[in-house]
């Protein structure tokens, strides 16, 4: 029991979110390293129990169910309240939190109510000896560091895409957990959650993200970059911070220093010249594709593969070849 | 409206940092700080909210050795009222520390609104601001990219993955701060530099508990291996596909 590790399972729409499969992996490694069981928390509306077998797949020997109308969508203060009550009384070694708007929300409130640290946005967590050691990269990821949790409960926040999800079924034995504060209670009130175009993949989340910056020297020839997105299927598009600042688009797509941090497969940068505070964002990038007209430009030098041209000739060539590669 | 900003000096994030010689830390050898971007946009929404408002005072509150000071001064060059340097030797690692150090010193002071950035830009962890709400009792909205403050409550927007959250919340509240928010904070005019030079500026050894989180090594990362001009304008488009599907194998 000492050793069992606790996984915040975070969900939307009645689902669990891919960063939750990807903690719950990171999860069963830890345990088993530990010598210990995983047990898994959702929260949700009534049905949301629903998601147990897809957690006991990863690994989830219990799933902690946790059921009320007011907490459909993400209610801070119930939903800390919870998850600080079950760790106290259970006894856990760790509990680990998706790096998500949500677990970067969540793990911070449960240090301070369990008054301990919390290692927030890892890419790797294990078991040294007693330890729990978390690798986090800072300074914009130039440096990595390694960090020791010395306390029980360890929190650890996982940065979503750094875990591929591994299958290891466990029984995955449901078990209802009342909330431990009333979740209509809270002092903050969620008044509306609007989603952008329902399927559309997440930047952290999407195996490749295309992004343009002022070489596109318009709003409207975005339509390059999303055509270019919807050829691969499996694309999210980004944005560097000139673009977002001067309002082409919305400055949740901004990638960077100050933005979202990404490190999908493939990396699609389009007239992005490559300012430091750009790469910061995207330079743990699997493989990067740089499109520019100017040869000496930076992100040549982070880039895997350079097209140095004007993207306005490039791109309508590129997307056609993506598509007729797609349909092989 | 009293309001209270914690901000953070930090490299700048600029420049090609080395492992320091105990190997856990950052060589500080050529490095310039100054106010890490996240809290520089909380100061200068705190002062757009008490000039919209009218009247008001903000307090800059910053945990670290002096030269955490000149920080400060900067924020008060901006336009904030006072200063609190809470002065340690070196920033701790765990931010619970330095939650508990914070509170402390804001628990009295009667603001109805504390602001933090979303993140400091160097440790990259933002718990901090959290912590702090949670250890004062208060109500918290993290990564506000739109803030609206009227009488004894307030509105919030939030950037969740895909989406928009809106919150509503009763003052006083912690509200950590996203880009967005403001689009770019004022530089410090010369008569506000002059003028920061009176403002007062307390400062007091910060007390730190006992840590839990502490960084056992740092390294750089590996460099990426240098990549290669495939050629020229959309005829390199063959070539580039053949590449990403035979060599890198995402396509």
């Amino acid at each position: 029991m000492a050793n069992n590790i606790l996984v915040v399972a975070e969900t939307r729409g009645g689902d669990v979110r891919k960063v939750a499969l990807e903690v719950m992996t990171a999860a069963r490694a830890l345990a088993d390293g530990l010598g210990g069981e995983v047990h898994a928390i959702v929260f949700g509306a009534a049905g949301i129990g629903s998601v147990g077998a897809k957690l006991a797949a990863v690994g989830a020997d219990v799933v902690q169910v946790v059921e009320h109308a007011g907490l459909d969508t993400y209610n801070a203060e119930a939903v800390a309240a919870t998850v600080a009550a079950q760790i106290t009384s259970g006894g856990y070694r760790a509990a680990l939190f998706g790096a998500s708007a949500m677990g970067q929300d969540l793990a911070p409130r449960i240090g301070a109510k369990l008054r301990v640290g919390v290692a927030a946005d890892v890419v790797a967590v294990q078991a040294d000896g007693g330890d729990v050691v978390v690798r986090h990269p800072m300074n914009t990821n130039k440096i990595i560091a390694t960090m020791v949790l010395s306390a029980t409960p360890a929190l650890v926040s996982i940065r979503p895409g750094a875990v591929s999800v591994g299958a290891s079924a466990k029984a995955g034995t449901v078990v209802s957990v009342a909330p431990a504060m009333d979740p209509s209670a809270g002092r903050v009130k969620v008044t509306g959650l609007s989603l952008g175009g329902g399927a559309k993949l997440d930047l952290a989340e999407a195996p490749v993200v295309v992004s343009g910056g002022r070489g596109l020297k318009a709003a409207e020839n975005f339509s390059l970059v999303e055509d270019l997105a919807a050829a691969f299927g499996n694309a999210a598009v980004g944005a560097t911070r000139a673009v977002t600042d001067d309002g082409w688009r919305p400055h949740s797509d901004q990638i960077g220093q100050t933005g979202r941090q990404v490190s999908p497969d493939l990396y699609v940068a389009v007239g992005i010249s490559g300012a430091i505070q750009h790469i910061a964002g995207m330079r743990n990038s699997k493989t990067i594709v740089a499109i520019n007209k100017d040869k000496d430009a930076p992100i040549f030098k982070v880039a895997d593969y350079g097209i140095v041209g004007d993207v306005f000739e490039v791109m309508p060539a590129l997307t056609a070849a993506v598509k007729a590669a797609k349909a092989q | 409206m009293k309001i209270a900003v914690c901000i953070k000096r930090v490299a700048d994030m600029g420049a090609r940092f080395q492992i320091g010689a105990d190997g856990a830390s950052v060589s500080e050898a050529g490095i310039k700080y100054d106010i890490s971007d996240f809290d520089e946009w909380a100061v200068e929404a705190a002062l757009q909210l008490n000039e919209k408002h009218g009247g008001g005072e903000v307090t800059v509150v910053s945990l670290g050795p002096d030269s955490a000071q000149e920080t400060i001064r900067k924020a008060l060059a901006m336009g904030a009222d006072k200063g609190i340097h809470l002065k340690v030797d070196t920033i701790p690692f765990d931010g619970f520390q330095i939650a508990e150090s914070l509170a402390a010193a804001l628990k009295d002071g009667g603001y109805d609104l504390i602001l933090f950035g979303r993140i400091a830009v160097d440790s990259a962890a933002g718990v901090t601001g959290v912590m702090v709400a949670e250890l004062l009792g208060l109500p918290c909205v993290t990564a506000v990219s739109k803030l609206e403050v009227s009488g004894t409550s307030g509105t919030a927007e939030r950037q969740v993955e895909g989406g928009v959250e809106t919150l509503a919340f009763p003052l006083p509240a912690v509200c950590t701060i996203d880009q967005g928010l403001v689009t770019q904070a004022r530089y410090p005019s010369l008569k506000g530099i002059m003028a920061a030079k009176k403002k007062p500026l307390e400062s007091k050894p910060a007390s730190l508990g006992a840590h839990s989180v502490s960084v056992r090594k740092m390294e750089l990362p590996p460099e990426r291996s240098a990549g290669r001009i495939v050629g020229e304008g959309a005829a390199a488009v063959p070539e580039l596909i053949r590449l990403l599907q035979n060599e890198a194998k995402v396509l």
